[in-house]
């Protein structure tokens, strides 16, 4: 017994220590108090897992019943012991609780910066379409129930023509965004509940209908970034992947001002 | 007076002599909770049946299974879903709380029967009824639903929302309704059955442990059922009648635009939550209080801390109704009610932390004999610490944005809630079934069955924590669409071959228990040398449990290792002149 339970914790310390399975690398700004969160939760619940395990195994061991072995002790407890324990661990799981408080504030409950990028994330069983305000910075009014997936991009998300703001909106397939600029997204669902999940950016949050949840964030590396849908969605659920592309702020304005030429074109 | 009249009023049926009534709509609460038990191993067979087809189809998405030919994505999504409710409700939920309390509670604290025992036969058959209603789902046209065992609106309230989410999951949802008519059933005859039908002597601070985790799963019970009833009225009403709970205005589904307006798709999770968080204390109270009883009999040794563990148990309880938000974190939920949420889930950490160090406290100094059911009951505590850990990083919700929806909660929740109480309801097959058939069960083969399932799950679940912090998400029926999951691929396959070892283990089990309840040695009345009333009675126990005689509680239920006593153990009505603690 013993040896098994060492065993088995041993080894499951061994695989979390080394980390050969760990997140991907970061490429936003705020993931690192997230990454620093974790490590601390990490190794705080890993001195515990190890000394509860492993005082479970030595117990069963040394107090196994054989020949010779003392009579069992009659006691009922310790008050004392009790309540050091128990005050032990309140401090220890609230303490840790409220440590990691500002790094929730930062990322919830502070909105994003004034001077933020606004981009629209929006969820349809099983694709994420990405829209722009362009250059007067309102998003024009949009109406799924006139949504035509075969009009393109802006069909599908039922853009109201006749609403002025509108007229310079851009709806991509893919989210483009430039370096080191911080992003305001307001998430949106057409159907039903989905999550933009950007893993390399720490970046999570449904997409609920009838809501418009924000969330903000700055990427810090350029690259090709996987959105991993992280809400059962329905049957597509695990096909339901989209693309981060980080750029160079100039390549980012001058990807924007063609995709305005076309659109003013049309 | 009013307590001899209730003992009366149960007393009244003799027992019956046909096999119907004897066996089939038997009101004897020790044939009720055989059947409870039986029924929830039929569905832990299901159950596990499916996840074994979803572990195949992960790893080999193309295999041609026999009979079933290659699982398609949505099928994958329909085996997680019926799996899930099956496990949770069908075996976790039942098992322990209705069938071992039904068969142990009414002898440990020394009653002829349950309060109320035509009730308590309606609340099995009416489980009996919402199983079949679920099985039925996989039959009808469009199979069963897709949308997990939460089923979150939109995605359960719409029909067109995926395949099987038409009659599929209106039976769904019938037959989760009518499992929350039989579990409020249970815990009224529960309640009623602790506070009023004790003998005399059985102070509440003189129940067995195991009394009082039934007892506080039952006050959960009645409180959280009744809500998820509820919620899945209104659910059936969105979907059939044209109400708008948990729908939204203005939505376009697969092109088409839906006629609803005005609902909220968080009103579902909270309802559900509100529920679904008292429910997993449901399913592991009663396995502490099992892991209780084993480990201070086979330890020889007072339990540590008695009080320490009731108020503790009481505590879980309560807390228990007060962070269902912390699965909400990433719901669009408001950011402060997530962290109010957090602060009271880390704070339920700490009574989950004194049971831990009070089984710990129970083993330290005391004499342990490991039979099968004291090996359960340590690999209990394991995992219970195990899957315990993991529940800060997932309370705080921080993390949660890199730990939400991934396999770190796949493991979080099947270590603490679903093996651990799996571990407690096999500590209790093996510590009772002397009792409830007569004959021991196959010592050797129980070992076999320890080792081999206590290495299995640590072998499928534990890897599953490193999958969820590399990211990768869960319910995803098919890991070849997302790029970063590709590295991913070796350690799946490494969890599947494990899963396919543990669920092939689990013959063993199922063999020993069918022989050993014919073939098995005879059980004396006290195989174990226990201390509790169903020890006093023989096994197993007349139809009244304790032949007309009503017994008399003298001392506390764990009293081992008594100083100056004639053996090693008191029993709660022995005469002793040692005077044991309370
Ligand atoms: C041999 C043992 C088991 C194996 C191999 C197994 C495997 C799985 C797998 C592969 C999933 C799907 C994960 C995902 O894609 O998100 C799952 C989900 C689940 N399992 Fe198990 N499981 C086992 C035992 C249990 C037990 C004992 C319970 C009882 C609580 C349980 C409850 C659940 C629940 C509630 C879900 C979530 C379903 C959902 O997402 O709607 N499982 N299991
Ligand atoms: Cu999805
Ligand atoms: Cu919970």
């Amino acid at each position: 017994m013993l040896v098994v339970i060492w065993l088995i914790t041993l080894v499951s310390t061994y695989f979390f220590y080394t980390g050969q399975w760990s997140p991907l690398p970061l490429a936003s700004a705020h993931g690192a108090a997230i990454d620093k969160q974790m490590a601390l939760t990490m190794v705080l619940m890993g001195v515990v897992f190890l000394a509860a395990q492993l005082g479970l195994g030595l117990f069963v061991w040394k107090y196994r019943d054989r020949s010779g072995a003392p009579a069992a002790t009659y006691s009922h407890g310790h008050i004392g012991l009790e309540w050091t324990w128990t005050a032990l661990t309140a401090v220890l799981f609230v303490g840790l609780n409220l440590m990691g408080y500002n790094v929730w504030a930062a990322n919830r409950i502070h909105g994003a910066g004034p001077n933020a990028m606004q981009v629209e994330v929006t969820a349809v069983q099983f694709t994420w379409y990405f829209r722009y305000p362009g250059p007067d910075g309102k998003f024009g009014r949009v109406d799924y129930q006139k949504s035509d997936a075969s009009l393109g991009n802006e069909g599908a998300l039922g853009l109201d023509d006749t609403d002025p703001a509108s007229k310079d909106d851009i709806v991509a397939g893919v989210l483009m965004l430039p370096v080191n600029k911080e992003v305001d997204a307001t998430l949106r669902a057409q159907d039903v509940i989905h999550n933009f999940n950007v893993p390399a950016m720490r970046v999570k949050q449904d997409a609920v209908p009838g809501l418009m949840v924000h969330t903000h964030f700055t990427p810090t590396q350029t690259g090709d970034f996987e959105v991993a849908c992280a809400e059962l969605c329905g049957l597509g659920h695990y096909k339901m992947r989209g693309t981060v592309r980080v750029v160079s702020e100039q390549e980012f304005n001058q990807w924007m001002a063609e995709r305005q030429a076309e659109k003013q074109q049309q | 007076m009013s307590e001899v009249h209730a003992e009366a009023a149960v007393h009244a049926h003799a027992a019956p002599t046909g096999f119907i009534r004897k066996y089939i709509f038997s009101l004897d609460h020790k044939v009720i909770g055989i059947q409870y038990y039986f029924l929830a191993l039929v569905a832990v067979f299901v159950g596990m049946f499916l996840s074994l087809l979803m572990r195949i189809h992960l790893v080999w998405p193309m295999a041609h299974l026999p009979l079933l030919g290659e699982i398609k994505p949505e099928t994958y999504l329909t085996l997680l879903t019926m799996h899930g409710t099956i496990m949770v409700f069908f075996v976790l939920t039942t098992a322990p709380q209705s069938g071992f309390g039904n068969y142990v509670l009414p002898i440990q604290i020394g009653a002829p029967d349950m309060a109320f025992p035509v009730l308590n036969m309606l609340s099995f058959w009416t489980t009996f009824l919402s199983f079949v209603i679920m099985l039925a789902a996989f039959f009808v046209e469009g199979g069963a639903p897709l949308h997990g065992w939460t089923g979150y609106a939109p995605l359960s309230a719409i029909p067109s929302a995926g395949p099987g989410q038409t009659l599929g999951a209106d039976l769904w949802i019938i037959s989760i309704a009518v499992f929350c008519a039989a579990s409020l059933m249970g815990a009224l005859n529960f309640i009623t059955t602790t506070l009023d039908l004790r003998a005399r002597g059985m102070s509440l601070m003189r129940l067995p442990l195991t009394c009082w985790s039934w007892f506080i799963t039952a006050i959960l019970g009645l409180l959280a059922f009744g809500v998820l009833a509820a919620a899945g009225i209104l659910l059936l009403l969105d979907r059939n009648v044209g109400t708008s709970f948990f729908v939204p205005g203005g939505l376009v589904m697969t092109g088409v635009p839906v006629k609803h307006q005005g609902g909220s798709p968080l009103l579902w999770q909270h309802l559900f939550w509100f529920f679904g968080h008292p429910e997993v204390y449901i399913a592991i109270l009663p396995g502490m209080g099992v892991a209780s009883q084993v480990l201070s009999t086979f330890s020889r040794k007072p339990i540590f801390g008695y009080r320490a563990m009731v108020y503790a148990m009481l505590s879980i309880g309560i807390l228990g109704f007060v962070v269902w938000g912390h699965h909400m974190f990433m719901s669009g939920m408001s950011p402060y009610s997530a962290f109010a949420f957090s602060v009271m889930t880390m704070a339920i950490g700490v009574p989950s932390a004194i049971k831990t160090f009070n089984w710990l406290g129970t083993i330290w100094r005391g004499r342990v004999r490991f039979y099968t059911p004291m090996l359960f009951a340590i690999g209990f505590v394991s995992l219970f610490v195990s899957g315990g850990l993991s529940g800060p990083f997932l309370a705080q919700p921080q993390l949660d944005i890199n730990l939400h929806d991934t396999y770190f909660v796949v493991a979080h929740f099947h270590l603490i809630m679903g093996v651990a109480a799996i571990f407690g309801i096999f500590a209790g097959t093996y510590y009772w079934f002397p009792k409830m058939f007569g004959r021991m069960m196959n010592e050797r083969l129980g070992q076999a069955h320890f080792w081999l399932t206590f290495i299995g799950t640590y072998a499928i679940f534990m890897p599953m924590h490193y999958l969820g912090i590399a990211g990768h998400p869960r319910r995803y029926s098919q890991l070849t669409e997302v790029k970063f999951l590709e590295p991913l691929m070796s350690l799946q396959e490494f969890i599947t071959i494990a899963a396919l070892i543990t669920i092939g283990a689990q013959i063993i089990f199922v063999i020993n228990l069918f022989w050993s309840m014919f073939k098995g040695a005879k059980a004396t009345a006290n195989p174990w040398e226990a201390t509790t009333l169903e020890w006093t009675v023989p096994s197993p126990p007349p139809h009244d449990n304790f032949g007309g005689r009503v017994p008399v509680v003298r001392h506390g239920p764990y009293e081992y290792a008594v100083p100056g006593a004639a053996r090693d153990y008191v029993m709660q009505n022995e005469e002793s002149t040692v005077p044991a603690h309370s």
